[in-house]
């Protein structure tokens, strides 16, 4: 007998859930719990897998449902730790909470076929949902593979698998989601992206990923220990040297006493004055990930804006739309310049000296004592300045205590520790109150430079503040009074820390480019693939612009050739020659006899055939009737016929020559 | 402009009424062994796969409106891969070929079985499922594994077509279901509808006592349809809410029982050929011989083999 295979509904009403797609529908709701585990409270998905693990035992120990009563604690429960920890239901976070909660409620009353194809559909949305927190290849390649799971339930709810064997369960789904990538490429290629989201901004709430408008000392504390990848730069010719490599975001004008911001004169049509540069121009593509801001990062000094984007008035590049997903542009920038030399506008100067009053009081006697001692040179008190980061006892350490109200004089005078926003609020403090027009600039600084690929990349890590002073003569001159600071305190919560310039070469930074390669080519081409790239898509094919018409119309055709292309293949019968050994051999027995005309009937059993056979033909009667019993036995006889007597049947068959008919 | 509509629609009306025949050509017998060529496999999402369609359009929305090719690109698998299924389904009942069929003997109104031998083209079609009335039965078909057995309904005796079969698999993820019909020209023999007796079918009754009005009184017991009028004890049931009829012993052993279409007056036609019928089972069960007296005196037997059994029934079903 072939091995027993009961479709699962045969083992009680058909509308029950047998074990085996129960138990992977848990699996699946697993999957999905730790797709978002890394957004969610540790303990948070650790509870909900628990009720997962409990209930899988509970169906398995014992058949009974789970209690209404329970479920809808469960679900206060799920409402109220959400609105506990993240403050709202509303929003990506807490609704992922949600969601989740109520996908494992779903398990709790999975007892039908009906909610467990229902769980799984809503399983599927909830992982695709984890996408939305997460776009890497690697995160999106481990979500794509929890499909299977979900196929594999969806396919134990159907009839025909053998039980207990999980295996076939996944075979089908596995083999289907491998069939269907180029058609999915496909899609995804030409499903018209909207210009415009249809709904609400996708992102408000996320400060963690980048730099924001806002400087206060202390904020970019979480961005120096995060190792997420913020832009890669491929240049078009040798990449700028280490000390050139200071990738300008925004300039801060604005100090309330406690943070530093674009303020007015960032955004006003102030002449910026004339730039003289010096040297060759450097060109290169930035691949910018989601930053949801508007500013866009160039070497230190763009020249040219790419499309679409403002060069403003203080050389900072900021675009109408903020960058919600990955951006590509081509920027040019000077690396030898001089911005404004001669003069600068007296509306700029004014806004690049004021400081609030009342603040900070000794902080600006110490640089009034700098100014009475140097006169006239700035280069002097600049100097000053600098040195006294260098000797007077300061330290660089991202874990700077907490400022008070007057924060400069607290860092001056008493902490005397703190990183590059420390650094650069009390520096550019210090020159305003000398006098000397300077303000903050925020971006990036070093950079991994990845010798395969020969980009360079730039990681949340490496966000740094310095400071510009005008000098005449000279214009806007970049200081880094973070690099005047000699005592370096890596910091204990880890973390790169390029704000101080990256470690050395480990053994394993080969593999490590190796892999960003990787996730860099997918930053560009798949998650950076917007409405402006698909409306290049048939460039190839000498379209400059393809419409959205366009779109759908290949989409329905590729739909539709795939389709039967795929109804083409699945009908391919199986290829080779009849499995059947035996049936073969007695067809061709047949066709033989057919050719000297013994037919055999439509209905006409092998017993009858062979006597017949045997009968019309008597010289060959003997071979035929042993033949006929042998066939008989070897046909009926067996389930599965020993394959040597098979072989021994068919070389009888082929030897054997029948006499004709003798009229 | 309205006219030419008009006329045109009408030309469509017409042409779709000629194809009609061919649509609905699973409806005209045909003769065995029939191929579910590509044609005539039908196949539709079902509400489970409506349901997933809704959900993928609302995912697909979400990741546009997001902005998040990750999400879309998954949203596209996904899409592919449950389209994709549409296939398998199809692939269940395609080149199916029903190679033969043959029915056992079954009563009336009890479900007769139908023994079909399909071709085994090497392909498993694990989600087959048969039905000649509303019931779905599983037929699950795998490579050696191609004679399934469904059952019927019976509503009356004699001659039965085989009803129009529809095969259907909704395998491999429930979201599509491929059906199609076959209704094989063949005919199968319908035995009459048993009367059965209330007492245990070990105690023969025996008609043979009654029509020669002969032997020792036994008992009495509840009236059943089909029993003879002059049986009834109408003294005793007088004295009860229900009819009695009077019960007789069996006859010698290894006298063969008549079982008499006249002695059976007073009761319709089909509950006449009914206790007949009952009464042969029994009397074959029992390995006892009987003799069958049908309409116009013709006798059948005496005997007790199957051979004559199958006879016995036989006429019985197929009398006018």
């Amino acid at each position: 007998m072939k091995r027993n295979r009961t479709p699962p509904g045969t083992r009680g009403p058909a509308w029950i859930l047998a074990p085996l797609p129960f138990n992977l529908l848990c699996v699946t709701v697993g999957c999905v719990l730790l797709a978002h585990a890394p957004h969610m409270p540790a303990w948070y998905t650790a509870a909900l897998l628990a009720i997962v693990a409990v209930r899988w035992w509970q169906r398995r120990r014992q058949h009974r449902r789970v209690s209404a009563w329970l479920r809808i604690v469960l679900l206060v429960s799920v409402l109220a730790t959400t609105i506990a920890v993240y403050g709202s239901p509303f929003g990506r976070e807490p609704g992922a909470a949600i969601v989740c909660g109520l996908l494992v409620i779903k398990v709790l009353e999975s007892e039908r076929l009906r909610d467990a194809r229902m769980a799984i559909g809503f399983a599927c949305f909830i992982l695709m949902s984890a996408l939305l927190f997460d776009e890497s290849l690697w995160f999106t390649i481990m979500v794509g593979l929890m499909l299977l799971p979900a196929l594999a339930t969806l396919r134990a709810l159907e009839p025909g698998l053998p039980e207990s064997r999980w295996l076939p369960a996944f075979r089908t789904g596995g083999v289907l989601l491998a069939a269907s990538l180029p058609a999915a490429l496909l899609g995804f290629l030409l499903i018209p992206r909207l210009a415009m989201p249809l709904w609400g901004a996708p992102d408000n709430g996320v400060a963690s990923t980048g730099i924001s408008d806002r400087m206060a000392p202390g904020d970019l504390h979480s961005l120096l220990t995060n190792d997420a990848v913020a832009m890669r730069i491929g240049f078009d010719g040798a990449p700028p040297p280490d000390g050139q490599r200071y990738f300008r975001g925004m300039v801060l004008w604005d100090f309330d006493g406690q943070a530093w911001l674009p303020g007015a004169a960032a955004r006003r049509p102030w002449p910026p004055g004339r730039v003289a540069t010096r040297g060759p121009v450097t060109r290169y593509e930035v691949t910018l990930l989601a930053s949801h801001q508007h500013w866009l990062f160039a070497l230190d000094v763009p020249v040219e804006a790419p499309e679409g984007v403002q060069l403003g008035p203080d050389h900072t590049l900021w675009s109408i739309k903020p960058v919600d997903q990955t951006l590509r542009y081509r920027v040019a920038s000077a690396t030898g310049y001089r911005l404004a030399p001669e003069d600068l506008d007296p509306r700029l100067r004014a806004a690049a000296l004021e400081l609030p009053p009342g603040f900070d009081p000794r902080a600006r006697e110490l640089a009034e004592q700098w100014r009475a001692a140097a006169g006239a040179n700035d280069t002097r008190i600049i100097q000053d300045a600098l040195t006294l980061f260098h000797d007077g006892g300061f330290v660089y350490d991202l874990d700077a205590p907490p400022l008070g109200r007057d924060s400069i004089d607290d860092f001056l005078f008493d902490t005397r520790t703190g990183f590059c926003e420390h650094y650069a609020s009390a520096f550019t403090f210090l020159m305003r109150a000398a006098g000397i027009p300077a303000r903050v600039v925020v971006g990036y600084q070093g950079g991994y430079w990845n010798d395969f690929a020969h980009y360079l990349l730039i990681r949340q890590s490496d966000a740094h503040a310095w400071s510009e002073v005008w000098l005449a003569g000279r214009g806007w001159v970049r200081i880094d009074p973070t690099a005047a600071v000699s005592r370096v305190i890596m910091a204990s919560t880890g973390g790169a820390a390029g704000d101080v310039g990256g470690g050395g070469r480990n053994w394993w930074m080969p593999w490590r480019d190796r892999l960003d390669i990787v996730n860099r080519w997918w930053g560009q081409t798949v998650v950076g693939f917007d409405a402006l790239n698909q409306s290049r898509l048939f460039r190839p094919f000498g379209i400059e612009h393809t419409t959205v018409r366009m779109l759908g119309i290949t989409l329905a055709v590729i739909v539709f050739l795939a389709l039967g292309v795929g109804a083409l293949l699945t009908s391919l019968r199986p290829r080779g020659k009849p499995r059947d050994a035996l049936a073969a051999a007695q067809l061709r027995l047949q066709h033989r006899l057919a050719r000297i005309g013994i037919v055999r009937g439509m209905t006409e059993g092998p017993n009858h055939f062979y006597l017949r056979t045997a009968a019309t033909l008597p010289e060959s009667a003997p071979v035929l009737l042993d033949l006929g019993a042998e066939y008989v036995a070897l046909r009926y006889a067996y389930s599965e016929p020993p394959p040597e007597q098979v072989r021994v049947f068919v070389r009888r068959v082929r030897h054997f020559r029948p006499r004709h008919m003798v009229k | 402009m309205g006219a030419a509509a008009h006329g045109e629609r009408r030309t469509i009306t017409g042409r779709i009424l000629r194809r009609l025949p061919g649509l609905a050509r699973g409806r005209a017998p045909e003769p065995l062994p029939v191929k579910l060529e590509s044609r005539r496999v039908y196949i539709v999402p079902t509400r489970a796969g409506l349901g997933f369609a809704v959900l993928l359009a609302a995912m697909l929305v979400g990741a546009l409106n997001y902005q998040n090719n990750s999400a879309l690109l998954l949203t596209c698998i996904l899409a592919a891969t449950l389209a994709f299924s549409m296939l398998l389904t199809w692939r269940e009942l395609h080149d199916l070929t029903l190679h033969s069929l043959h029915a056992d003997h079954g009563f009336c109104d009890a479900r007769l079985p139908i023994h079909l031998a399909f071709a085994d083209d090497g392909r498993a079609r694990p989600g087959l499922h048969i039905a000649l009335d509303e019931i779905q039965q599983p037929c699950p078909l795998y490579r050696g594994v191609s004679r399934v057995t469904v059952t019927a309904p019976t509503e009356a005796r004699g001659w039965m077509a085989i009803p129009r079969m529809q095969l259907s698999s909704t395998v491999p993820f429930g979201l599509f279901r491929a059906w199609s019909w076959i209704t094989p020209n063949q005919r199968v023999l319908v035995y009459p509808r048993i009367l059965q007796d209330v007492r245990p079918r070990s105690r023969i009754d025996d008609p043979n006592e009654r029509v020669t009005g002969g032997d020792e009184f036994a008992g009495l017991r509840d009236y059943h349809a089909g029993d003879p009028i002059r049986h009834v004890a109408w003294k005793a049931s007088a004295r009860h809410d229900h009819l009695l009829v009077r019960e007789f012993d069996r006859a010698a052993p290894g006298q063969p029982l008549r079982f008499d279409w006249y002695a059976l007056s007073g009761v319709d036609r089909e509950t006449r050929i009914s206790r007949l019928t009952g009464w042969v089972c029994d009397a074959y069960a029992a390995a006892h011989p009987w003799i069958l007296i049908l309409e116009n005196r013709r006798v059948l037997g005496p005997g007790s083999d199957a051979a004559h059994y199958h006879l016995c029934l036989t006429a019985l079903a197929e009398l006018p």
